[in-house]
């Protein structure tokens, strides 16, 4: 065999490689689009869940997922980016940030089921706040802060060392630099990180499985210690607990949760590219 | 060797001994610096030069592991003194890089950065500062229509004038110049010399020239550092036509660089 042809056959097994990866994305979406389709009305999204959810809609968890989504956020975004701004812009390297930084990298490696489980166990049970969406959320948060803290002090230290030089001789103190121009600065990739961590959080069933996420309630939550439902879970419910349930209703259901995953993914992207093209650096 | 004596000293450096890590960079340093007149720190890397730049108006605080002693005075205070406020020292010594570092945002808000941060809000104020900042940067006539562009757009030579200016809105009273000609061309170098010129009527320069030949063109005074000594500190004539130092004389004839 010629050296031409063991370097066609190279590309050609490289290119299969990189074709690999796009087929399942394209083939779970369209599965899910073209047997969903058919189910999404605007019946679907805005009603309760009838006759033992096997008809009406998705309200209660479309609904359940947006608080427990919102929810993670108020609690890991003042944290997340809290926590990126003193890593980045105030720590020394001593053993104390060495044993922060190695937590936030194991903390990202934990199975989401023991997320789960020490949710139950500290929120749920200890903190007694009951199967609720603040537990839930703060499960959620604690799921999503090494994303967040990891991206966003990325994105701190890229902005160049020289300008918070400029920004200290002038007369600014290190807040006054941060504030000013760093934070500004390293806003599109702390944007993005704290997406692309909400996102994984709104997906997740096993963290909320015990601690706040309800199999069957027909109405909406009445306040932060209250259960809901929620989309990963309801579906999880739909596809193997329900005896009987009908197919287009459990298409429509994941194709709601990947439009709300996707939709954020997308949104992150545009920011990231919007904010790529104003960059002055 | 310790340098030229002058009666009130702007800036007074007194057996500043200085290392990084145990590696020492400055050797019991003293200098005294004169208001209203252009001192240059002239000799090859690594002698000290900018350290010692970066220590008059605290920068190098920034550094870690760092050891100092001895005092650095202006006007007669010790800036190292516990009760100092560092960002008001550094308001009074301005500092401009060896490259132009303008700041993201435009010429406008580059030049009222350190105003704005000091506290002044009042607009006729700010556009004073803006206007006058420009102007002592021989800066003004080239962007006075586009005040609200990006400060990035500007050529290398304006950007520098525009740093220069920037310094200068906050109307310190030591100018502290690292090398701030080394990326431009020759007239832009010329019309930030110029500048100076202009400026050592009202303030304090430190300069890090570039080249000798600099050094030679701007220098009241002049101070000669090899390897965190100074060799020798006279004024700028003097030095360059007959320095005492057989060492000054090999590096100012371009034995060394």
């Amino acid at each position: 065999m010629s050296r031409q042809q063991v370097q066609r056959i190279g590309f050609a097994l490289l290119a299969l490689a990189a074709v690999t990866v796009v087929l399942p994305i394209l083939l779970v979406i369209g599965n899910i689009v073209v047997r969903g389709l058919a189910a999404i009305n605007w019946e679907f999204l805005t009603t309760m869940p009838k006759n033992g959810m096997k008809a009406g809609g998705i309200f209660p968890a479309l609904v359940g997922t947006l608080l427990l989504t919102l929810g993670t956020a108020v609690v890991c975004i003042p944290m997340g980016v809290g926590g990126a701004i003193y890593l980045s812009e105030y720590a020394r390297d001593t053993w104390l940030t060495r044993a922060v930084r190695l937590a936030i990298v194991n903390l990202a490696g934990i199975p989401s089921i023991v997320y789960g489980l020490f949710g139950l166990g500290l929120f749920v049970l200890f903190l007694q706040f009951g199967t609720s969406i603040l537990a839930g959320s703060l499960t959620l948060a604690i799921m999503t802060l090494p994303v967040i803290i990891s991206t966003s002090e990325e994105a701190l230290r890229a902005v160049p060392m020289e300008f918070r030089t400029v920004s200290f001789s002038l007369g600014g103190t290190r807040w006054q630099g941060i504030r000013n121009i760093v934070l500004p600065q390293a806003l599109p990739g702390i944007i993005t990180g704290i997406i692309l961590g909400l996102l994984r959080a709104a997906g997740e069933t096993a963290p909320i499985l015990f601690t706040v996420a309800a199999f069957y309630l027909p109405r909406l939550p009445r306040s932060p210690f209250d259960q809901t439902m929620a989309l990963p879970y309801h579906l999880y419910v739909i596809s193997t607990q329900v005896p009987g349930m009908p197919k287009h209703i459990q298409y429509g259901t994941a194709l709601v949760l990947l439009a709300v995953v996707l939709s954020m993914n997308i949104v992150a992207t545009l920011i990231r590219s919007y904010f790529r093209r104003r960059r002055q650096w | 060797m310790s340098g030229e004596m002058v009666l009130n000293p702007k800036i007074r450096i007194e057996n500043v001994s200085y290392a990084y890590n145990g590696v020492p960079a400055l050797k019991d340093i003293t200098l005294d610096v004169p208001a209203c007149a252009i001192t240059v720190f002239l000799g090859p890397a690594g002698g000290g030069k900018t350290t010692l730049l970066r220590l008059i108006n605290r920068l190098n605080d920034l550094v870690e592991n760092t050891q100092m002693t001895g005092r650095i005075l202006l006007d007669g205070q010790d800036i190292y003194a516990p009760e100092v406020d560092v960002p008001s020292l550094r308001r009074r010594v301005g500092m401009v890089f060896a490259l132009p570092l303008p700041l993201p945002g435009t010429i406008r808000e580059n030049v009222l950065y350190g105003p704005k941060l000091a506290g002044i809000k009042e607009r006729t104020r700010l556009e004073e500062i803006l206007v006058r900042s420009l102007q002592q940067a021989a800066l003004w006539d080239e962007v006075k229509d586009r005040l609200d562009d990006p400060a990035n757009r500007l050529s290398g030579g304006q950007q520098q004038r525009l740093c220069i200016a920037r310094s200068l809105a906050l109307e310190p009273e030591v100018l502290l110049l690292d090398e701030p000609t080394s990326g431009l061309d020759p007239i832009s170098t010329a019309k930030v010399e110029e500048s100076l010129y202009q400026l050592k009527r009202s303030y304090t320069i430190v300069l890090v020239p570039h080249s000798v030949q600099q050094a030679a063109r701007v220098a009241d005074y002049a101070a000669f550092f090899l390897i965190g000594e100074l060799v020798e500190h006279q004024p700028g004539k003097a030095l360059f036509t007959a320095p005492r130092d057989k060492r000054t004389e090999d590096y100012i004839t371009g034995r060394f660089g």
